[in-house]
């Protein structure tokens, strides 16, 4: 009915159109899983339920708050309106620091306790990310 | 005064190129030659203007010019000279200084090298051009003018972020931009070709030139600061997924993809409005790189503090580029002559094909990974990132039959070859790797995603390219890299596998087990230098046979007030005994992060074998 050459390129049309509806489908998948949401403590504290997802935290890290024994520390995340402890093993960047902003990777254990398992470094001293300053803006 | 040489000669370049634009748009209408040797000595005098302006900046920059804003706020006058020079491109405006710089110089280049190609395509490239370079000369002069005055003149600078203190660092933006910049030309060309109708294999071998010389420095520029972040950040990663990366890889995988595509449109002669959208996203991607590292919308490790007004005007200039290309692609691409298009299944060009399709996947996730989180946010207010584990769900599983289309490709022959060709050596080789991996992957008890198959299809890939330096094909610039790329997945495999590490708060004269080996805290010794006065720490790492001393350094530099840590890394061919330590809070404790990380040395290696094989591909003429 139709020649040689016409049914090949639909065929190469349905084969493009195919994979092109599966790797959104995959793309799509995978984001739902691995997008880490970035809360501030008072998002927390209004929670509906306590996700065992990853998220990020930022804030400042709270005056007098670093505490360090051989395993690793303990701080304060403040936005100046609400708190969240919280606890970490592993490296820690040059730029962590009392009462400087901080983005802290982990697990919410409940609405007042974190536990991180990456702190994020900056490149600069002056940066302050920008979900932690927009935070501390609304508050 | 200096600084207003390099000011006014900014303003020259400008008129100059205002003067291009006009006198080259004029050939739209009609074709006579217009390309005179006026237009060449504009060129060569508009690229003496920008290269005048550059050396004035980092005159100032040398001489510690404080009258000068950029200077004032990026420079100090401890800073060695090493770093006051790198200095000049370690801002926003001078680093844009810089790609006006390479974007005329490549420009002149082109004009030369180009001689022996059709006049209204020389033409045609030189106005894009000038559109491109006029954009970024009204960006520098009116947004970011490098030459910006204050007054009264102050004493000091405020200094060079401490963390840009590096050799890797101080050459991995000019090299970086090399290879951004050199997109440029391929965009412009792209549609200088179409317009003159000149898309066939001679314009295809004029501008592999250009695309190799690209591909090399974007290789070399991501590898520097790969090398950069594994050392200095501390974490002991070489990739990290960070948005920042993430645009310089996206033009790298777009660049791979026209290389392949450029070499089929130079052998046959298909392909060509392929190459015409690949050489357009190519550019597009490095714009859009500069612009989302620029305007500091991106949330990354990587970000400095900047101003995102700036963003706004790369950005219109992006659409306004895109907006043009995409309108003279549909416009002329009637003209396009079809040279040859008797192609079947399994050839080289079904290959090529494969190559891109793969290319293009990688480089989507890559892009909607980058991309997404700005998207939430504009839309929903909703802050996201998106870690490691997105990137590598997605391209773990198609990077395995892409390894295995890479290890057959290049042995099909052009036009047409047969499908039994299968021979018993591959089968062999494919045999060897599965048992090789079998045994590993059990020894190590590794339980990563897909290992097994990773592994297997790794090491095939790597067999093959080995076992090609000894077949027919004459191709010995594709058999290195392709070697060079395959050692690369390897290693990084073996590295990510293999990888052990321990971080802990110590004190001086503690002790803490890993693993077989002992980690003694010793001493620690202050240091003056120059701008800094720095910790060196000394550490012992003890096991049964051996002990090795690492000394990493806390630097502490006094303008501005920085701390930076210098990780302390001892490398042999099977692994990396990485040790860096930070300070926490000033009572005793330090942070204390040891890691080992196995074949580290060959993922560099494997980077420089795949830019060599770039390298000896312009050598040669005609291959």
């Amino acid at each position: 009915m139709y020649g040689k050459k016409v049914k090949l390129r639909a065929v190469f049309i349905l084969s493009i159109f195919v994979s092109l509806i599966l790797v959104s489908f995959l793309i799509i998948k995978s984001l739902e899983e691995n997008v880490v949401y970035f809360k501030s403590p008072t998002e927390i504290k209004v929670l509906p339920e306590v996700t065992k997802k990853k998220i990020r935290v930022g804030g400042m890290v709270k005056k007098n708050s670093i505490n360090i024994n051989q395993s690793g520390v303990n701080f304060v995340i403040t936005d100046f309106k609400n708190e969240l402890i919280v606890n970490y093993k592993g490296a820690i960047p040059n730029l962590f620091e009392e009462e400087k902003g901080v983005v802290a990777e982990g697990f919410l254990q409940d609405r007042n306790y974190f536990k991180a398992v990456k702190i994020l470094a900056k490149h600069d001293e002056n940066y302050m990310p920008p979900e932690v300053a927009e935070s501390l803006k609304e508050n | 005064m200096v600084n207003q040489l390099g000011n006014y000669s900014l303003y020259i370049a400008l008129l100059i190129s205002i003067f291009i634009i006009i006198k080259t748009s004029l050939s739209f209408r009609n074709s006579s030659n217009v390309l005179s040797g006026n237009i060449f000595s504009l060129i060569s005098v508009q690229s003496l203007m920008v290269i005048i302006s550059f050396l004035t900046l980092i005159y100032a920059f040398v001489t510690s010019d404080f009258s000068n804003e950029t200077v004032y706020n990026n420079s100090h006058t401890a800073k060695p000279l090493f770093y006051k020079i790198s200095g000049t491109w370690g801002n926003h405006e001078g680093s844009l200084l810089l790609w006006l710089l390479v974007l005329t110089i490549f420009l002149f280049l082109f004009v030369i090298d180009s001689k022996n190609l059709p006049q209204r395509y020389r033409t045609f490239t030189l106005f894009f051009q000038e559109i491109i370079i006029f954009g970024f000369l009204l960006f520098i002069l009116f947004t970011s003018n490098p030459f910006a005055n204050i007054f009264p003149i102050p004493s000091e600078g405020t200094g060079l972020n401490p963390i840009l203190q590096d050799p890797a660092l101080a050459i991995h933006p000019p090299i970086l931009y090399l290879g951004y910049v050199g997109t440029s030309i391929i965009f412009s060309s792209a549609l200088g070709a179409i317009i003159s109708d000149s898309i066939n294999k001679s314009w295809a071998s004029h501008i592999k030139r250009w695309v190799l010389i690209s591909w090399v420095f974007l290789s070399i520029g991501i590898l520097l600061g790969s090398i950069w972040a594994y050392y200095e950040l501390g974490w002991g990663g070489f990739w990290f997924w960070d948005p920042v990366e993430n645009v310089s890889l996206m033009p790298w995988l777009c660049l791979t993809a026209l290389l392949h595509t450029v070499f089929t449109l130079e052998k046959r002669g298909t392909f060509q409005s392929w190459a015409i959208i690949l050489s357009i996203t190519t550019f597009s991607l490095s714009m859009s790189g500069t612009f989302l590292v620029r305007s500091g919308i991106l949330n990354s490790i990587h970000t400095f503090a900047n101003d995102p007004s700036r963003g706004v005007f790369i950005l219109c200039f992006l659409f306004v580029l895109i907006f043009i290309s995409i309108f003279i692609y549909f416009f002329y691409q009637k003209t396009i002559t079809v040279e040859s298009t008797k192609t079947f299944l399994v050839s080289k060009e079904t290959a090529v094909l494969i190559n891109n399709l793969f290319m293009m996947f990688f480089l989507s996730v890559v892009l909607i990974g980058t991309v997404y989180p700005i998207f939430l946010e504009v839309i929903n207010d909703e802050k996201i990132s998106i870690g490691p584990p997105f990137y590598h769900k997605l391209i773990i599983p198609f990077l395995i039959p892409f390894l295995f289309f890479m290890a057959i490709g290049p042995n099909i022959k052009w036009i047409k070859d047969k499908m039994g060709k299968i021979n018993l050596k591959d089968i062999f080789i494919f045999m060897i790797s599965i048992v090789i991996s079998y045994i590993f992957v059990n020894k190590f008890g590794v339980s990563y995603l897909l290992s097994l198959p990773l592994f297997i299809f790794s090491l095939f890939l790597f067999f093959v390219t080995i076992r090609d330096f000894f077949g027919k094909n004459i191709n010995i610039s594709q058999k290195i890299s392709h070697f060079g790329f395959s050692l690369l997945i390897l290693s990084i495999l073996l590295n990510g596998v293999l990888a052990k590490e321990h971080s802990s708060n110590m004190r001086v004269g503690d002790e803490i087990k890993f693993l077989d080996k002992i980690i003694q805290f010793q001493n620690i010794e202050v240091i003056k230098k120059q701008n800094y006065q720095t910790l060196i720490g000394k550490f012992n790492i003890v096991d049964e046979n051996n002990s090795l001393s690492l000394k990493p350094e806390i630097r502490i530099y006094d303008q501005p007030q920085t701390i930076t840590s210098e990780a302390d890394i001892s490398s042999t061919i099977f692994a990396d005994n990485f040790l860096v330590f930070n300070i926490i809070k000033n009572d005793g404790f330090y942070n204390v992060r040891y890691q080992i990380k196995p074949f580290m040395i060959w993922i560099w290696i494997s980077v420089l074998l795949i830019s060599l094989g770039g390298i000896l591909s312009l050598k040669k003429k005609n291959v």
